[in-house]
């Protein structure tokens, strides 16, 4: 623990700025994992264990796309919609087959599906890391705000991510399709006795939040190595984020993913050796006060 | 007895012509003993346990090439009076209790009568308490740790250790950063180190000697990340906030790699000098795409460092038949792998006391040695006088340049001294 660090960082501008663009940024690619999962979840009732594997599989397909086209752009729509179809077909051929069987039988078959798509990562890509590299339009130096220091590459990755969050809360609220999301996520029955076609509407659930991950991944491909198994950790804060921000809700899971990164960040200075207690430790807090979560309606 | 109710037993009591087969096999046996060889000549199975899989898998596949490429040659060459080595590699996924698991598993259900433990320090430290247990000699290969055999309460006497030290590395490091630092006037030191055994290690050992060799450095703070970590900018920003003239740091592979990609978006490495002791590896040279210039690092394996034909043309031989550049694991496991070759040629037995016998004290000529050979150095059963050096990384090949060759007797010296400081000595 580190007080006098922790508060001469809370009296500096630049290390007010460095930080909080930091906890930004590993909150921004928390936030399109975990929105993922907790759309899912409110719409099909679903847990979907196996979206960290989605997330390695954007950053692999953003690999290959960009060493085929050079073109980061390319690559991240690439590895977006790629990977948005085989969550449709994910959902289609197997999900669909357990939506109303117990949560073990979800488990095990997402759980079985991250250890297949580890080994088709294997075998397609080699199990060694790789690593993507810098597109050339943003290896530039840093940004000087007030004495901090913002990578380009993070004011883009943040602002790619604000927007996605804008244009989902903006599909969610705002749109036919939304409002029937939203008609689903309360009562399906009623959704499909009014003509909706359900199976279509769900197979579109599950390939968005899919989408978002493979988008995760191929923002993250940049800056982390790609290599079989990268979802894991990722997985495992995305769900901590899902249940503080409250399970369903997508401005939960913005606020949520920032607020971990800003645990993480400050934490760093402060609490450097205790960062994933402080994670685990709000989520716990959050839990005792207000066990459904910080946006979710209703009891837990 | 069963008896099938005429008379006659079935089965337990053996007729005539069994017993005289019986007895012409016996006969011939002990008047022919190389046919009693030659209907033994199972191949002598080597169990290696390592991870091929996840971040950290180019530690288990270059390490099983390179072995591979030892048995190759040692079957191809007639093995032991025509027995082979088979060797039986598993992945462990770089858990410890799989690595305990498989290592059970290659001793009890393959058969293996040695093992090749190939596995990173978390892992050989089980690796250690299952052979210690079953009394297997163990080769670990990979771990770098020192206590594994420096630590005579963690020190078995079954297993050895060919694979470069923390320790060694540490006096190498220390001395090399201190004379940067005197000249550069580098006071104020920070470590970023994965927050394991190794790293732990690696980062106090170096500024132990840092600070021998310079008293006037200071340490200003640590980070430690999570091995495997994804994302490393709170490290990077800890760092900066942190202000340090220069930073060690234990990390390697993917892990550096990200670290490296991460840090560079910061422009951390224009503010600090950078001590990676895990640079110079092919993999992780090649893989970083904007390697900064002028990073300071020990050679992993380089095929320029030592600078000799025998180093060179090893590299070679491993990059046709793999297609792709040797690690420091590699040479590590090719050694470890070319030990064993030579205790059993030399023993002409499989059998794990008799080879650890031959094992202590023993020195082959070595494309990896300092002064061309490597001893088993045999009151700690670890090598000694394998090529260490630094030097500064340039961004294209041969990727590292003015390596400076470390001095064997200082090492020894040093380590004397530091194991009579532990009560190790």
């Amino acid at each position: 623990m580190n007080l006098d660090a922790f508060a001469g960082c809370l009296s500096s501008a630049s290390c007010l700025i460095t930080q909080t663009s930091a906890g930004l940024i590993i909150g921004m690619l928390l936030f399109l994992v975990a929105c993922g999962v907790t759309l899912i979840f409110g719409v099909l009732g679903v847990i979907n264990f196996a979206h960290g594997a989605f997330y390695m599989l954007g950053a692999y397909l953003a690999l290959t796309a960009y060493q085929l086209t050079d073109s980061y752009l390319a690559a991240v729509l690439c590895a977006a919609a790629g990977v948005g179809l085989f969550g449709v077909a994910f959902d289609r051929l197997f999900m669909s087959r357990v939506y109303n069987s117990n949560v073990l039988m979800q488990l095990l078959v997402c759980y079985a599906f991250v250890l297949i798509l580890d080994d088709a990562v294997k075998m397609i890509w080699g199990a060694e890391f790789q690593s993507m590299g810098m597109p050339a339009v943003f290896a530039l130096r840093p940004l000087h705000v007030f004495g901090g220091l913002v990578p380009p590459f993070y004011v883009f990755l943040v602002a790619v991510t604000v927007a996605i969050a804008i244009a989902l809360g903006g599909l969610i609220e705002r749109t036919l399709f939304g409002k029937i999301v939203r008609a689903a996520a309360v009562n399906r029955q009623m959704v499909s006795a009014l003509g909706i076609n359900t199976s279509l509407l769900y197979a579109s659930v599950f390939g968005l939040g899919a989408l978002l991950a493979g988008a995760a991944g191929a923002l993250a491909a940049p800056v982390r190595s790609a290599t079989p198994g990268m979802g894991v950790s990722i997985l495992i804060e995305s769900f901590i984020v899902t249940v503080i921000g409250g399970m369903g809700s997508i401005a939960g899971a913005f606020t949520a993913a920032v607020l971990l990164g800003l645990v993480r960040s400050f934490g760093s200075i402060g609490f450097p050796l205790f960062t994933d207690g402080l994670m685990f430790g709000l989520m716990v807090i959050v839990l005792l006060i207000r066990p459904q979560g910080l946006f979710a309606r209703g009891s837990a | 007895m069963v008896d099938s109710g005429f008379g006659r037993p079935v089965f337990g009591s053996p007729g005539r012509r069994s017993v005289l087969k019986a007895g012409l096999v016996a006969g011939a046996t002990l008047s022919m003993p190389f046919v009693a060889r030659g209907a033994s000549k199972q191949p002598i199975r080597i169990g290696q346990p390592s991870i091929l899989s996840g971040r950290l898998a180019q530690l288990g596949i270059s390490s099983r090439n390179a072995a591979q490429m030892v048995v190759d040659a040692f079957n191809a060459a007639g093995g032991l009076d025509g027995r082979t080595i088979e060797l039986i590699s598993r992945d462990s996924k770089g858990k410890p209790d799989e690595a305990a698991r498989v290592v059970r598993e290659l001793i009890n259900n393959d058969g293996c009568q040695i093992i090749l433990d190939s596995e990173a320090s978390s892992g050989a430290f089980a690796v250690q308490e299952v052979v210690r247990e079953t009394g297997t000699l163990c080769i670990h290969a990979d771990s770098e740790t020192t206590s594994l055999t420096a630590d005579p309460k963690i020190r078995a006497p079954n297993a050895f250790r060919c694979a470069r030290q923390v320790l060694h590395d540490s006096i190498v490091g220390g001395s090399y950063a201190a004379g940067i630092a005197k000249a550069q006037g580098l006071k104020r030191w920070m470590t970023c180190s994965p927050d394991y055994v190794y790293g732990r290690d690696s980062s106090s050992e170096f500024l132990d000697y840092l600070k021998m060799f310079e008293p006037s450095v200071e340490a200003v703070g640590a980070t430690w990340p999570k091995l495997f970590a994804p994302d490393y900018t709170e490290n990077v920003t800890r760092i900066l906030e942190t202000k340090p003239q220069a930073l060690y740091s234990a990390l390697y592979s993917g892990d550096l790699v990200s670290f490296i990609d991460q840090g560079n978006l910061y422009g951390l490495f224009d503010q600090v000098k950078f001590f990676a002791i895990n640079m110079a590896d092919y993999t992780t040279l090649h893989a970083v795409k904007k390697l900064p210039a002028g990073i300071y690092s020990c050679n992993r394996y380089l095929s320029t460092f030592p600078a000799t034909k025998s180093n060179a043309e090893w590299s070679a031989a491993y990059d046709k038949r793999y297609n792709v550049l040797p690690l420091n694991w590699a040479w590590q496991n090719a050694l470890a792998m070319q030990f064993l070759v030579e205790a059993i040629k030399k023993t002409g037995s499989d059998d794990g006391k008799v080879l650890a016998g031959a094992l202590r004290g023993m020195t082959v000529e070595s494309p990896f040695g300092a002064k061309g050979t490597v001893t088993m150095r045999a009151e700690d059963q670890t090598i000694v006088d394998y090529a260490i050096g630094w030097g500064v990384t340039i961004p294209q090949a041969p990727f590292v340049e003015g390596m400076q060759a470390a001095d064997w007797t200082v090492i020894a010296a040093r380590e004397t001294e530091w194991k009579k400081q532990k009560g190790w000595a």
